[in-house]
Protein backbone atom coordinates (compact mmCIF):
# COMPACT_ATOMS: atom_id res chain seq x y z
CA UNK A 1 0.00 0.00 0.00
CA UNK A 2 0.90 2.98 -1.24
CA UNK A 3 0.62 5.14 2.41
CA UNK A 4 2.94 2.69 4.16
CA UNK A 5 5.97 3.54 1.49
CA UNK A 6 7.89 6.88 2.15
CA UNK A 7 8.48 8.64 -0.68
CA UNK A 8 11.78 9.92 -1.30
CA UNK A 9 10.74 13.49 -2.30
CA UNK A 10 8.86 14.21 0.77
CA UNK A 11 11.59 12.43 2.80
CA UNK A 12 14.47 14.82 1.28
CA UNK A 13 11.90 17.78 1.63
CA UNK A 14 11.21 16.65 5.18
CA UNK A 15 14.54 16.36 6.20
CA UNK A 16 15.61 19.75 4.57
CA UNK A 17 12.83 21.95 5.77
CA UNK A 18 13.27 19.78 9.73
CA UNK A 19 17.12 20.66 9.77
CA UNK A 20 16.78 24.07 8.94
CA UNK A 21 13.79 24.44 11.31
CA UNK A 22 15.81 22.47 14.31
CA UNK A 23 18.74 24.77 13.54
CA UNK A 24 17.38 28.41 13.23
CA UNK A 25 14.60 27.42 16.88
CA UNK A 26 17.68 25.57 18.15
CA UNK A 27 20.24 28.67 17.98
CA UNK A 28 17.72 31.74 18.22
CA UNK A 29 14.45 30.29 19.03
CA UNK A 30 14.48 28.32 22.37
CA UNK A 31 17.83 29.02 24.08
CA UNK A 32 16.79 32.45 24.37
CA UNK A 33 13.18 31.51 25.42
CA UNK A 34 14.69 29.51 27.80
CA UNK A 35 17.29 31.68 29.23
CA UNK A 36 14.70 34.82 29.69
CA UNK A 37 12.50 32.32 31.38
CA UNK A 38 15.69 30.79 33.37
CA UNK A 39 16.71 35.02 34.39
CA UNK A 40 13.19 35.90 34.97
CA UNK A 41 13.19 33.11 37.76
CA UNK A 42 16.16 34.03 38.91
CA UNK A 43 14.98 37.54 39.22
CA UNK A 44 11.91 36.83 40.97
CA UNK A 45 13.82 34.82 43.33
CA UNK A 46 16.00 37.23 44.23
CA UNK A 47 13.16 40.09 44.29
CA UNK A 48 10.66 37.62 46.91
CA UNK A 49 14.73 37.26 49.34
CA UNK A 50 15.21 40.73 48.89
CA UNK A 51 11.63 41.49 49.97
CA UNK A 52 11.74 38.57 52.77
CA UNK A 53 14.98 40.96 54.37
CA UNK A 54 13.60 44.42 53.81
CA UNK A 55 10.61 42.91 56.14
CA UNK A 56 12.94 41.20 58.59
CA UNK A 57 15.14 44.79 58.88
CA UNK A 58 11.55 46.14 58.99
CA UNK A 59 10.45 44.01 61.71
CA UNK A 60 14.08 44.84 63.48
CA UNK A 61 13.26 48.42 63.66
CA UNK A 62 9.83 48.00 64.68
CA UNK A 63 11.19 46.14 67.54
CA UNK A 64 13.65 48.69 68.39
CA UNK A 65 10.96 51.52 68.27
CA UNK A 66 9.01 49.45 70.49
CA UNK A 67 12.46 49.06 73.25
CA UNK A 68 13.06 52.45 72.84
CA UNK A 69 9.48 53.32 73.96
CA UNK A 70 9.57 51.02 76.65
CA UNK A 71 12.71 52.00 78.09
CA UNK A 72 11.59 55.84 77.50
CA UNK A 73 8.30 54.86 79.68
CA UNK A 74 10.68 53.04 82.26
CA UNK A 75 12.92 56.66 82.41
CA UNK A 76 9.55 58.43 82.81
CA UNK A 77 8.16 56.27 85.74
CA UNK A 78 11.74 56.24 87.31
CA UNK A 79 11.96 59.99 86.82
CA UNK A 80 8.52 60.26 88.09
CA UNK A 81 9.21 58.26 91.61
CA UNK A 82 12.31 59.94 91.95
CA UNK A 83 10.60 63.01 92.01
CA UNK A 84 8.54 62.10 94.72
CA UNK A 85 10.84 60.94 96.57
CA UNK A 86 12.88 63.69 96.45
CA UNK A 87 9.18 66.14 97.41
CA UNK A 88 8.44 63.86 100.18
CA UNK A 89 12.49 63.68 102.15
CA UNK A 90 12.50 67.65 101.63
CA UNK A 91 8.85 67.54 103.11
CA UNK A 92 9.95 65.35 106.16
CA UNK A 93 13.51 67.25 106.29
CA UNK A 94 11.37 70.64 106.64
CA UNK A 95 8.93 69.27 109.51
CA UNK A 96 11.71 67.98 111.15
CA UNK A 97 13.41 71.17 111.45
CA UNK A 98 10.44 72.81 112.25
CA UNK A 99 9.81 70.55 115.10
CA UNK A 100 13.62 70.42 116.61
CA UNK A 101 13.07 74.60 115.91
CA UNK A 102 9.61 74.18 117.82
CA UNK A 103 11.06 72.39 120.91
CA UNK A 104 14.23 74.56 121.04
CA UNK A 105 11.43 77.71 121.31
CA UNK A 106 9.74 75.68 123.59
CA UNK A 107 12.69 74.69 125.90
CA UNK A 108 14.00 78.24 126.20
CA UNK A 109 10.58 79.66 126.88
CA UNK A 110 10.46 77.27 130.08
CA UNK A 111 13.86 77.95 131.30
CA UNK A 112 13.12 81.33 131.27
CA UNK A 113 10.05 80.77 132.76
CA UNK A 114 11.50 78.45 135.78
CA UNK A 115 14.16 81.46 136.10
CA UNK A 116 11.10 84.08 136.41
CA UNK A 117 9.05 81.52 138.88
CA UNK A 118 12.76 81.43 140.88
CA UNK A 119 13.37 85.04 140.94
CA UNK A 120 9.59 85.35 142.07
CA UNK A 121 10.30 83.03 144.74
CA UNK A 122 13.61 84.44 145.89
CA UNK A 123 11.52 87.93 146.58
CA UNK A 124 8.84 85.91 148.16
CA UNK A 125 11.25 84.40 150.34
CA UNK A 126 12.86 87.93 151.26
CA UNK A 127 9.72 89.46 152.12
CA UNK A 128 8.64 86.56 154.33
CA UNK A 129 11.60 87.14 156.05
CA UNK A 130 11.22 91.08 156.36
CA UNK A 131 7.97 90.05 157.50
CA UNK A 132 8.90 87.39 160.52
CA UNK A 133 11.57 89.83 161.63
CA UNK A 134 8.62 93.39 161.74
CA UNK A 135 6.25 90.64 163.61
CA UNK A 136 9.11 89.07 165.79
CA UNK A 137 10.48 93.11 166.66
CA UNK A 138 6.63 93.68 167.25
CA UNK A 139 6.22 90.80 169.61
CA UNK A 140 8.80 91.26 171.40
CA UNK A 141 7.85 95.20 171.96
CA UNK A 142 4.95 93.32 173.77
CA UNK A 143 6.64 90.90 175.89
CA UNK A 144 6.80 92.62 179.50
CA UNK A 145 2.84 92.78 179.38
CA UNK A 146 1.24 89.84 180.52
CA UNK A 147 0.55 87.25 178.74
CA UNK A 148 -2.91 87.57 177.16
CA UNK A 149 -1.64 90.86 175.90
CA UNK A 150 1.39 89.14 174.54
CA UNK A 151 -1.01 86.41 172.69
CA UNK A 152 -3.81 89.53 171.51
CA UNK A 153 -0.72 91.18 170.42
CA UNK A 154 0.65 88.35 168.64
CA UNK A 155 -3.22 88.11 167.17
CA UNK A 156 -2.91 91.81 166.07
CA UNK A 157 0.27 91.49 164.34
CA UNK A 158 -0.83 88.47 162.60
CA UNK A 159 -3.60 90.29 161.62
CA UNK A 160 -1.41 92.68 160.50
CA UNK A 161 0.47 90.62 158.66
CA UNK A 162 -2.70 89.61 156.67
CA UNK A 163 -3.59 92.91 155.96
CA UNK A 164 -0.14 93.56 154.30
CA UNK A 165 -0.40 90.40 152.99
CA UNK A 166 -3.76 91.46 151.81
CA UNK A 167 -2.58 95.07 150.68
CA UNK B 1 0.52 40.83 14.56
CA UNK B 2 0.35 43.17 12.07
CA UNK B 3 3.17 41.92 9.90
CA UNK B 4 1.82 38.16 10.62
CA UNK B 5 -1.21 39.50 8.31
CA UNK B 6 0.56 40.96 5.78
CA UNK B 7 3.30 38.31 5.88
CA UNK B 8 0.20 35.47 5.79
CA UNK B 9 -1.40 37.40 2.40
CA UNK B 10 1.84 37.92 0.55
CA UNK B 11 1.64 33.98 0.96
CA UNK B 12 -1.40 33.74 -0.55
CA UNK B 13 -1.04 35.75 -3.23
CA UNK B 14 2.39 33.68 -4.32
CA UNK B 15 0.55 30.16 -4.14
CA UNK B 16 -2.17 31.72 -6.23
CA UNK B 17 -5.02 29.72 -6.32
CA UNK B 18 -6.23 29.43 -9.72
CA UNK B 19 -9.56 28.20 -10.74
CA UNK B 20 -9.65 25.06 -13.30
CA UNK B 21 -12.20 24.01 -15.96
CA UNK B 22 -15.01 22.18 -15.97
CA UNK B 23 -14.93 18.57 -14.54
CA UNK B 24 -16.43 15.60 -16.27
CA UNK B 25 -19.59 14.39 -16.03
CA UNK B 26 -20.02 13.41 -11.95
CA UNK B 27 -19.23 9.87 -11.54
CA UNK B 28 -20.22 6.97 -8.98
CA UNK B 29 -19.08 8.50 -5.34
CA UNK B 30 -15.92 6.48 -4.71
CA UNK B 31 -15.59 6.60 -0.85
CA UNK B 32 -12.51 4.39 -0.57
CA UNK B 33 -10.82 7.13 -3.39
CA UNK B 34 -11.91 10.24 -1.85
CA UNK B 35 -10.25 8.82 1.85
CA UNK B 36 -7.49 7.47 0.58
CA UNK B 37 -6.75 10.55 -1.76
CA UNK B 38 -7.19 13.14 1.38
CA UNK B 39 -4.51 11.20 3.48
CA UNK B 40 -2.21 10.60 0.76
CA UNK B 41 -0.25 12.99 -1.01
CA UNK B 42 -0.71 14.59 -5.05
CA UNK B 43 0.65 17.57 -7.05
CA UNK B 44 -2.42 19.95 -6.42
CA UNK B 45 -3.87 21.17 -3.48
CA UNK B 46 -7.71 20.81 -3.85
CA UNK B 47 -9.62 23.35 -2.27
CA UNK B 48 -13.40 22.46 -3.10
CA UNK B 49 -15.46 21.91 -6.07
CA UNK B 50 -18.26 23.65 -6.60
CA UNK B 51 -20.42 23.39 -10.11
CA UNK B 52 -18.23 21.52 -11.84
CA UNK B 53 -15.38 23.68 -11.03
CA UNK B 54 -12.64 22.92 -8.85
CA UNK B 55 -10.94 25.26 -6.96
CA UNK B 56 -6.93 24.57 -6.38
CA UNK B 57 -3.81 25.79 -5.71
CA UNK B 58 -1.24 24.74 -8.24
CA UNK B 59 2.19 23.37 -7.20
CA UNK B 60 5.55 22.77 -9.05
CA UNK B 61 7.01 19.29 -10.40
CA UNK B 62 10.41 19.12 -9.90
CA UNK B 63 11.70 16.04 -11.65
CA UNK B 64 15.30 14.15 -12.53
CA UNK B 65 14.00 11.59 -14.96
CA UNK B 66 17.97 9.50 -15.94
CA UNK B 67 16.57 10.16 -19.59
CA UNK B 68 15.55 13.95 -19.99
CA UNK B 69 17.39 15.41 -17.32
CA UNK B 70 15.83 18.27 -15.09
CA UNK B 71 12.03 19.24 -15.53
CA UNK B 72 10.68 21.82 -13.37
CA UNK B 73 7.10 22.96 -14.35
CA UNK B 74 3.27 23.73 -12.34
CA UNK B 75 1.42 21.07 -12.01
CA UNK B 76 -1.53 22.54 -14.08
CA UNK B 77 -0.35 20.76 -16.99
CA UNK B 78 -0.60 17.57 -15.54
CA UNK B 79 -3.84 17.72 -14.39
CA UNK B 80 -7.23 15.62 -16.04
CA UNK B 81 -4.18 13.11 -16.92
CA UNK B 82 -2.21 15.43 -19.45
CA UNK B 83 0.74 14.71 -20.19
CA UNK B 84 3.96 17.17 -20.38
CA UNK B 85 7.40 16.72 -21.36
CA UNK B 86 6.53 13.12 -21.39
CA UNK B 87 5.52 13.02 -17.43
CA UNK B 88 2.07 12.18 -16.54
CA UNK B 89 0.80 11.10 -13.61
CA UNK B 90 -0.04 7.15 -13.48
CA UNK B 91 -3.60 6.43 -13.34
CA UNK B 92 -2.83 3.21 -12.37
CA UNK B 93 -0.41 0.44 -11.62
CA UNK B 94 2.41 -0.22 -9.54
CA UNK B 95 3.11 3.75 -9.61
CA UNK B 96 -0.47 4.78 -9.30
CA UNK B 97 -1.30 8.60 -8.40
CA UNK B 98 3.06 9.57 -8.88
CA UNK B 99 4.74 11.13 -12.28
CA UNK B 100 6.24 8.47 -14.54
CA UNK B 101 7.84 8.49 -17.24
CA UNK B 102 6.98 6.53 -20.55
CA UNK B 103 10.22 5.11 -21.50
CA UNK B 104 11.44 4.26 -25.05
CA UNK B 105 10.12 0.23 -24.40
CA UNK B 106 6.78 1.56 -23.39
CA UNK B 107 7.54 0.78 -19.62
CA UNK B 108 6.62 3.35 -16.91
CA UNK B 109 9.71 4.39 -15.13
CA UNK B 110 9.56 6.59 -11.76
CA UNK B 111 12.02 9.24 -12.50
CA UNK B 112 13.81 11.13 -9.32
CA UNK B 113 10.79 13.07 -7.88
CA UNK B 114 11.42 16.40 -5.63
CA UNK B 115 8.06 17.97 -6.36
CA UNK B 116 6.54 19.94 -4.14
CA UNK B 117 3.51 18.07 -3.17
CA UNK B 118 0.79 19.22 -1.25
CA UNK B 119 2.28 17.26 1.73
CA UNK B 120 5.58 19.38 1.06
CA UNK B 121 3.71 22.81 0.75
CA UNK B 122 1.69 22.13 3.70
CA UNK B 123 4.89 21.17 5.60
CA UNK B 124 6.87 24.48 4.38
CA UNK B 125 3.63 26.83 5.07
CA UNK B 126 4.28 25.31 8.57
CA UNK B 127 7.22 25.61 8.79
CA UNK B 128 7.70 29.04 8.33
CA UNK B 129 4.78 29.25 10.69
CA UNK B 130 6.12 27.35 13.18
CA UNK B 131 9.85 29.99 12.93
CA UNK B 132 7.49 32.85 12.88
CA UNK B 133 5.60 32.16 16.17
CA UNK B 134 9.34 30.98 18.05
CA UNK B 135 11.30 33.25 16.68
CA UNK B 136 8.85 36.15 17.19
CA UNK B 137 8.18 35.09 20.94
CA UNK B 138 12.00 34.65 21.37
CA UNK B 139 12.15 38.46 19.97
CA UNK B 140 9.92 39.63 22.36
CA UNK B 141 12.33 38.42 24.91
CA UNK B 142 15.10 39.94 23.47
CA UNK B 143 13.38 43.11 23.52
CA UNK B 144 12.62 43.15 27.24
CA UNK B 145 14.53 43.29 30.00
CA UNK B 146 14.47 40.92 33.12
CA UNK B 147 12.57 42.98 35.61
CA UNK B 148 9.75 43.70 32.77
CA UNK B 149 6.69 42.26 33.60
CA UNK B 150 5.52 38.61 32.71
CA UNK B 151 4.33 37.97 29.29
CA UNK B 152 0.35 38.00 28.06
CA UNK B 153 -1.04 36.00 24.78
CA UNK B 154 0.54 34.31 23.04
CA UNK B 155 4.35 34.74 24.56
CA UNK B 156 2.80 33.30 27.66
CA UNK B 157 1.27 30.64 26.53
CA UNK B 158 4.30 29.24 24.62
CA UNK B 159 6.29 30.40 27.73
CA UNK B 160 3.94 27.90 30.21
CA UNK B 161 4.21 25.37 27.07
CA UNK B 162 7.92 25.93 27.38
CA UNK B 163 8.49 25.95 30.71
CA UNK B 164 6.23 22.69 31.81
CA UNK B 165 7.69 20.63 29.02
CA UNK B 166 11.59 21.41 30.51
CA UNK B 167 10.26 20.93 34.24
CA UNK B 168 7.73 18.79 33.47
CA UNK B 169 9.16 16.41 30.85
CA UNK B 170 12.36 16.86 29.75
CA UNK B 171 14.12 17.61 33.09
CA UNK B 172 12.62 14.42 34.38
CA UNK B 173 13.09 12.15 32.04
CA UNK B 174 16.73 12.53 31.14
CA UNK B 175 18.28 13.89 34.32
CA UNK B 176 21.37 15.68 34.83
CA UNK B 177 22.47 16.76 31.41
CA UNK B 178 19.47 17.38 30.11
CA UNK B 179 20.02 20.85 28.88
CA UNK B 180 21.74 19.53 25.42
CA UNK B 181 18.68 17.92 24.22
CA UNK B 182 16.40 20.88 25.51
CA UNK B 183 16.37 22.57 22.10
CA UNK B 184 15.84 18.91 20.06
CA UNK B 185 12.88 17.95 22.23
CA UNK B 186 11.19 21.63 22.05
CA UNK B 187 11.46 21.89 18.55
CA UNK B 188 10.10 18.23 17.63
CA UNK B 189 7.07 18.83 20.45
CA UNK B 190 6.44 22.31 18.43
CA UNK B 191 6.65 20.79 14.77
CA UNK B 192 4.45 17.95 15.70
CA UNK B 193 2.49 20.35 17.45
CA UNK B 194 1.99 22.53 14.82
CA UNK B 195 1.77 20.37 11.94
CA UNK B 196 -1.08 18.21 14.00
CA UNK B 197 -3.53 21.18 14.73
CA UNK B 198 -2.55 22.46 10.92
CA UNK B 199 -3.85 18.85 9.51
CA UNK B 200 -7.17 19.64 11.12
CA UNK B 201 -7.52 22.94 9.71
CA UNK B 202 -10.11 21.63 6.69
CA UNK B 203 -9.37 24.43 3.80
CA UNK B 204 -6.32 25.45 2.46
CA UNK B 205 -3.15 26.50 4.69
CA UNK B 206 -4.44 23.38 6.60
CA UNK B 207 -5.64 20.24 5.86
CA UNK B 208 -2.58 18.68 4.65
CA UNK B 209 -1.59 15.57 6.48
CA UNK B 210 1.74 16.24 7.15
CA UNK B 211 2.51 14.40 10.32
CA UNK B 212 0.34 11.18 9.19
CA UNK B 213 2.59 10.39 6.47
CA UNK B 214 5.20 8.21 6.74
CA UNK B 215 8.16 10.14 5.29
CA UNK B 216 7.57 12.82 8.08
CA UNK B 217 7.46 10.44 10.69
CA UNK B 218 10.48 8.98 9.25
CA UNK B 219 12.68 11.75 9.49
CA UNK B 220 11.13 12.98 13.12
CA UNK B 221 11.61 9.39 14.04
CA UNK B 222 15.63 9.50 12.37
CA UNK B 223 16.34 13.10 13.93
CA UNK B 224 15.21 11.26 17.93
CA UNK B 225 17.50 8.48 16.92
CA UNK B 226 20.38 10.25 16.01
CA UNK B 227 19.81 11.96 19.11
CA UNK B 228 19.84 8.92 21.48
CA UNK B 229 22.54 7.09 19.86
CA UNK B 230 24.78 9.84 19.17
CA UNK B 231 25.05 11.24 22.58
CA UNK B 232 24.90 8.10 24.41
CA UNK B 233 27.05 6.91 26.80
CA UNK B 234 29.70 3.86 27.49
CA UNK B 235 27.58 2.44 29.75
CA UNK B 236 24.66 2.33 27.02
CA UNK B 237 26.71 0.78 24.38
CA UNK B 238 28.25 -1.67 26.95
CA UNK B 239 24.39 -2.49 27.51
CA UNK B 240 23.72 -2.94 23.31
CA UNK B 241 26.69 -4.77 23.18
CA UNK B 242 28.00 -6.60 26.14
CA UNK B 243 25.25 -6.78 28.45
CA UNK B 244 25.28 -8.10 32.19
CA UNK B 245 24.15 -11.99 31.10
CA UNK B 246 25.67 -15.42 31.66
CA UNK B 247 28.62 -15.13 28.92
CA UNK B 248 27.19 -18.10 26.36
CA UNK B 249 24.62 -16.09 25.53
CA UNK B 250 26.75 -13.78 23.93
CA UNK B 251 29.99 -15.34 22.96
CA UNK B 252 29.86 -18.20 20.04
CA UNK B 253 26.73 -16.64 18.91
CA UNK B 254 25.92 -12.80 20.07
CA UNK B 255 21.78 -13.41 20.76
CA UNK B 256 21.75 -10.69 23.57
CA UNK B 257 23.55 -8.11 21.89
CA UNK B 258 21.21 -9.01 18.50
CA UNK B 259 18.48 -8.81 20.43
CA UNK B 260 19.22 -5.42 22.16
CA UNK B 261 20.54 -4.13 18.82
CA UNK B 262 17.26 -4.54 17.53
CA UNK B 263 15.65 -2.66 20.89
CA UNK B 264 17.99 0.08 19.46
CA UNK B 265 16.28 0.34 15.99
CA UNK B 266 12.47 -0.47 16.92
CA UNK B 267 12.48 2.45 19.49
CA UNK B 268 12.88 5.05 16.80
CA UNK B 269 10.55 2.61 14.66
CA UNK B 270 7.87 2.38 16.90
CA UNK B 271 7.61 6.46 17.41
CA UNK B 272 7.47 6.20 13.89
CA UNK B 273 4.43 3.87 13.66
CA UNK B 274 2.65 5.31 16.35
CA UNK B 275 2.71 8.73 15.29
CA UNK B 276 2.04 8.39 11.36
CA UNK B 277 -0.10 5.79 12.36
CA UNK B 278 -2.29 7.55 14.80
CA UNK B 279 -2.43 11.07 12.74
CA UNK B 280 -3.24 9.30 9.49
CA UNK B 281 -5.98 6.91 11.16
CA UNK B 282 -7.86 10.28 12.48
CA UNK B 283 -7.68 11.88 9.28
CA UNK B 284 -9.27 8.77 7.82
CA UNK B 285 -11.63 8.21 10.45
CA UNK B 286 -13.10 12.02 10.22
CA UNK B 287 -13.29 11.68 6.42
CA UNK B 288 -14.75 8.66 6.35
CA UNK B 289 -17.63 10.09 8.25
CA UNK B 290 -17.94 13.23 6.20
CA UNK B 291 -18.35 10.22 3.21
CA UNK B 292 -21.13 8.90 4.84
CA UNK B 293 -23.39 11.83 3.94
CA UNK B 294 -22.17 11.47 0.03
CA UNK B 295 -22.81 7.84 0.21
CA UNK B 296 -26.25 7.98 1.55
CA UNK B 297 -27.26 10.15 -1.25
CA UNK B 298 -28.72 7.64 -3.12
CA UNK B 299 -30.46 5.87 -0.37
CA UNK B 300 -33.17 8.60 -0.11
CA UNK B 301 -34.11 11.93 0.89
CA UNK B 302 -34.86 10.90 4.85
CA UNK B 303 -31.92 8.31 5.11
CA UNK B 304 -29.33 11.12 3.97
CA UNK B 305 -30.53 13.88 5.56
CA UNK B 306 -30.48 12.15 8.76
CA UNK B 307 -27.04 10.02 8.15
CA UNK B 308 -25.87 14.00 7.66
CA UNK B 309 -27.28 14.77 11.04
CA UNK B 310 -25.32 12.13 12.33
CA UNK B 311 -22.19 12.35 10.36
CA UNK B 312 -21.89 16.05 11.52
CA UNK B 313 -22.42 15.28 15.21
CA UNK B 314 -19.83 12.19 14.95
CA UNK B 315 -17.31 15.02 13.13
CA UNK B 316 -17.55 17.39 15.81
CA UNK B 317 -17.09 14.93 17.94
CA UNK B 318 -14.05 13.49 16.77
CA UNK B 319 -12.50 17.02 15.59
CA UNK B 320 -12.56 17.37 19.11
CA UNK B 321 -11.21 13.83 20.28
CA UNK B 322 -8.34 15.08 17.53
CA UNK B 323 -7.72 18.06 18.56
CA UNK B 324 -6.49 16.01 22.17
CA UNK B 325 -4.45 13.29 20.09
CA UNK B 326 -2.82 16.67 18.13
CA UNK B 327 -1.58 17.43 21.67
CA UNK B 328 -1.26 13.73 22.83
CA UNK B 329 0.96 12.51 20.13
CA UNK B 330 3.36 15.23 20.04
CA UNK B 331 3.30 14.56 24.00
CA UNK B 332 3.92 11.47 23.47
CA UNK B 333 6.56 11.47 21.09
CA UNK B 334 8.57 13.92 22.96
CA UNK B 335 8.34 12.14 26.31
CA UNK B 336 9.41 8.95 24.20
CA UNK B 337 12.02 10.41 22.71
CA UNK B 338 13.41 11.98 26.14
CA UNK B 339 12.80 8.57 27.85
CA UNK B 340 14.67 6.73 25.62
CA UNK B 341 17.71 9.89 25.40
CA UNK B 342 17.53 9.40 29.08
CA UNK B 343 18.17 5.65 29.08
CA UNK B 344 21.48 5.95 27.06
CA UNK B 345 22.46 8.65 29.27
CA UNK B 346 22.98 6.52 31.96
CA UNK B 347 26.16 6.22 33.66
CA UNK B 348 26.18 3.66 35.59
CA UNK B 349 25.55 0.40 34.57
CA UNK B 350 22.57 -0.96 36.69
CA UNK B 351 22.69 -2.52 39.84
CA UNK B 352 23.16 -6.53 39.83
CA UNK B 353 20.57 -8.35 41.54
Amino acid sequence: MGLLQPESGLVFWMLLSFVIVFILLAKYGFPVILRAIDSRKEYIDASLEAAREAERKLENIRSDGRKLLDEAEQRQREILREASETREQIIREARRKAESEGQRIIAAAQEQASAERDAILQDARHQVAVLAVAVSEKMLRQKLADETSQTLLAERLLDEVEQTEKQ
Amino acid sequence: MERLGKISVWLLLLLCPCLAGAQEPTKAFDAKETVLGHIGDSYEWHIASFGGHDLHVSLPVIVHSPASGWHCFSSEHLREGGEYEGLRVAAEGEHKGKIVERQADGSDLRPLDLSITKTVMGLFINSLLLLVLVLGTARWYKKRKVDSPAPRGFVGLMEILVSSLVDGLIKPCIGENYRRFVPYLLTVFCFILLNNLMGLIPIFPGGANVTGNIAVALVLAFASFLAINLFGSRAYWKEVFWPDVPAWLKVPVPLIPLIEFVGVLTKPFALMIRLFANMMAGHAVILSLTCVIFVTVEMGMAINSSMTVVSVLFSVFMNCLELLVAFLQAYVFTLLSAVFIGLAQEHKAPEKA
